[in-house]
């Protein structure tokens, strides 16, 4: 069979799957929609937890962006990773022992204040709605590539999916949808990387091949071939980086605070039944998301050479059809700039003027090889713009693996995209029939008018979402990457003090929280969006990027947080004894909403 | 109800004794070997991996994953030590 049709057939084959579970497994009570019942095993709830946390973005960008980076896409490695030791030490067994149903929920009761938890509840919103208008585009982007329609068809597709189980499932029907999911993107992330290994280096295990000697020539090993190669075309060192050391630090902080702040994965630790599993989950999550996460690396070298060695000097007319095919998509730009017909792949600048150095084509007309005509080549010498969101998906065809490992990876990102939209969908629903509609505007609303109401929020938010798959602002990748930073300059250091330092009253975090946020928005603004007089690099405060800012805005919440406190009144007894009660971890009971 | 809380206090001194020590080998692995050493570490080599690469693109997080599991059976024995297990 051709890869189209097995593509339809795998990609169909695990949708019929997904929608068989949700209707399975569908919530019957508020419960149910917001933590599962409360009775996920570990080891599923660790699954689930990782398709969650594993979006379109690490499935399909990581390995590409790594490949591209070299040692500096490290930060992406230790920061999405480390992030859960901070998540299973510092607050999933104490989350979970508080036992309410959401992140806003904990806040406003351990500061014993409806203004915290309302500034929970936007921080919460602001971080989903702008981590899952990514999400849909993804989706879009993926449907359209497998199934040759449309992105915003793509969108719609994807839309319809995610609300069918989102609505009727809720966290119960997301949670086991989620772990069919995870096995899905896995095998699919792992097939096509064990079998590059094995043709690199003749070394089934990925992880190790990355290390091993090159099956062409024994002598030499693959990361020195690769930092050789890199130094010929004049890039920086594969395995050295070109970002300063305090850079490298702020962001790998930045990221692994805010992994441990976002809503979407807390609220994960509300569904398992006691203490012990909160914590034993946050260690399965993190060993399935590890499989991924020492893979991807490994990928990035393997496809990196792959690439280098296919593309650079080669003749424009002996390119393979993937090339075209990206080309087609406008993924791959190539300018003939010395009219001698062979791609030069090489370090001394983009190969392109313009946003984000992209290619921007001429429609439909062609050049003396037949390649599509770009208008904005840079004056470098380098021909050749590459996408680093092709590289995962285009693997299978570049290493020319069989055509159901083609149709498995695109069944495996449409895996990793739906089910952290699905994850995300549920966090904004639960926000907005839960915190803001039960606990703030109509606390006398009945079991089976909050349902309703979860259920409204979460089409309400599918329909937003789908929106702004649709319609993307220009800024949605680089407000992505920034959600992390606003979860670690807000919930973080709240969640943390909240646990660990009894005296900690609510005047301290508020006012933390509120100068956390307000100093990661401002210099996210400033440095991304030339607000407040713009800057560039040059400006930045510490050498520090507005990626890694998060760590300065986290500490800044910390320090302001500790010092308002000590100058106000001590919080109530019975908030105190809230804390010693969550420090302990039996009878923790099942999460309740009240 | 003195010794129950007098129980709980040395609960929560000896969880955070363990939460200090396993912190700070997370701290070492990822921002120390991964890198603030990481040229240093660099110049040792394992087979085809520089050290410092290594331990910032694969060895910390196999780290974080054992550190994880560590945690899990510490606490788990912490927990019946003091009586707060449960079935």
């Amino acid at each position: 069979m051709d890869a189209q049709t097995l593509t339809y057939l795998f990609v169909g084959l695990s949708f019929a799957l997904y929608i068989g579970i949700a209707i399975w497994s569908r919530a019957g009570s508020t419960k149910e929609f917001y933590v599962a019942g409360g009775g996920v095993s570990p080891i599923a709830n660790g699954m689930a937890t990782a398709a969650d946390w594993m979006s379109a973005a690490s499935f399909i960008s990581m390995a590409g962006l790594i490949s591209f980076m070299g040692y500096d896409g490290s930060v992406f490695l230790m920061g999405w990773t480390g992030g859960y030791v901070l998540l299973a030490l510092l607050l999933a067994p104490y989350l979970r022992k508080f036992g309410k149903f959401t992140v806003p929920d904990f806040i406003g009761d351990r500061y014993y204040s409806n203004t915290a938890r309302t500034v929970a509840v936007f921080c919460a919103l602001i971080i989903s709605f702008t981590y899952v208008a990514g999400q849909m585009r993804g989706v879009g982007v993926v449907f359209s590539r497998f199934l040759e329609v449309e992105i915003d068809t793509g969108v719609y597709i994807g839309m319809v999916i995610v609300l069918f189980y989102a609505v009727l499932g809720g966290m119960k029907g997301i949670t086991y949808t989620q772990v069919a999911q995870y096995c899905v993107l896995i095998f699919a992330f792992m097939v096509p990387a064990i079998f590059m290994s094995i043709q690199m280096t003749n070394n089934p295990i990925p992880m190790l091949g990355m290390g091993d000697t090159l099956a062409s020539n024994p002598d030499v090993y693959l990361l020195d071939r690769l930092d050789g190669l890199s130094a010929e075309l004049g890039f920086n060192k594969y395995t050295e980086g070109s970002k300063s050391m305090i850079d490298v630090i702020a962001i790998t902080l930045a990221l692994m605070v805010g992994t441990a702040g976002l809503p979407h994965v807390i609220v994960r630790f509300f569904t398992v039944k006691r203490v012990k599993d909160a914590r034993k989950s946050a260690g399965y999550a993190l060993l399935f998301i590890a499989i991924l996460y020492i893979t991807a690396p490994a990928v990035a070298v393997f496809s990196r050479v792959n690439l280098i060695e296919t593309v650079n000097q080669a003749d424009y007319e002996e390119m393979p059809g993937w090339f075209t095919n990206w080309e087609d998509l406008g993924l791959i730009g190539w300018v003939d700039k010395n009219d001698d017909g062979k791609i030069q792949y090489l370090a001394d600048g983009p190969a392109m003027t313009g946003d984000a150095n992209k290619p921007s084509f001429e429609e439909e007309s062609r050049g003396a090889y037949g390649e599509r005509v770009v208008v904005n080549p840079s004056n470098s010498v380098n021909e050749l713009y590459v996408d680093a969101d092709i590289m995962v998906m285009a693997n299978p065809e570049i290493s020319q693996l069989p055509n159901w490992v083609i149709a498995l990876v695109a069944a495996g990102c449409l895996a990793a995209a739906l089910s952290t939209a699905a994850g995300l969908l549920l966090v904004i629903s639960s926000s907005v029939s839960h915190d803001l509609i039960k606990k703030m505007l109509k606390p006398d609303i009945s079991e089976k008018g909050e349902l309703i109401a979860a259920r409204l929020s979460a089409v309400g938010a599918v329909t937003i979402a789908g929106y702004f798959g649709i319609n993307p602002p220009g800024f949605v990748a680089a407000v992505v990457a920034l959600a992390f930073g606003l979860a670690a300059a807000s919930f973080f250091p709240a969640i943390v003090l909240g646990i660990f330092n009894k005296r900690m009253n609510k005047e301290g975090a508020i006012a933390g929280m509120i100068t956390g946020l307000g100093l990661m928005l401002f210099y996210m603004l400033k440095f991304k969006f030339d607000f407040f007089g713009g800057g560039t690099k040059e400006d930045w405060w510490f050498g520090i990027s507005p990626e890694g800012f998060g760590a300065v805005a986290m500490f800044v919440n910390f320090i302001v947080s500790l010092i308002v406190s000590k100058f106000t009144p001590a919080p109530p007894q019975d908030v105190q004894e809230i804390v010693e009660n969550i420090r302990i971890p039996s009878g923790a009971g099942e999460s309740t909403h009240d | 109800m003195k010794d129950k809380d007098e129980n709980a206090k040395a609960y929560w001194r000896e969880n955070l004794r363990y939460l200090i020590i396993l912190l700070s080998i997370w701290f070492v692995v990822s921002y120390g070997a991964g890198i603030i050493f990481k040229d240093a570490l660099d110049s040792i080599r394992v087979g085809g991996f520089k050290l410092g690469f290594w331990f910032a693109q694969q060895g910390s997080i196999y780290v974080f994953v054992i550190l994880i599991f560590v945690y899990v059976r510490l606490m788990n024995k912490l927990d019946k030590k003091y009586g707060y297990d449960e079935e």
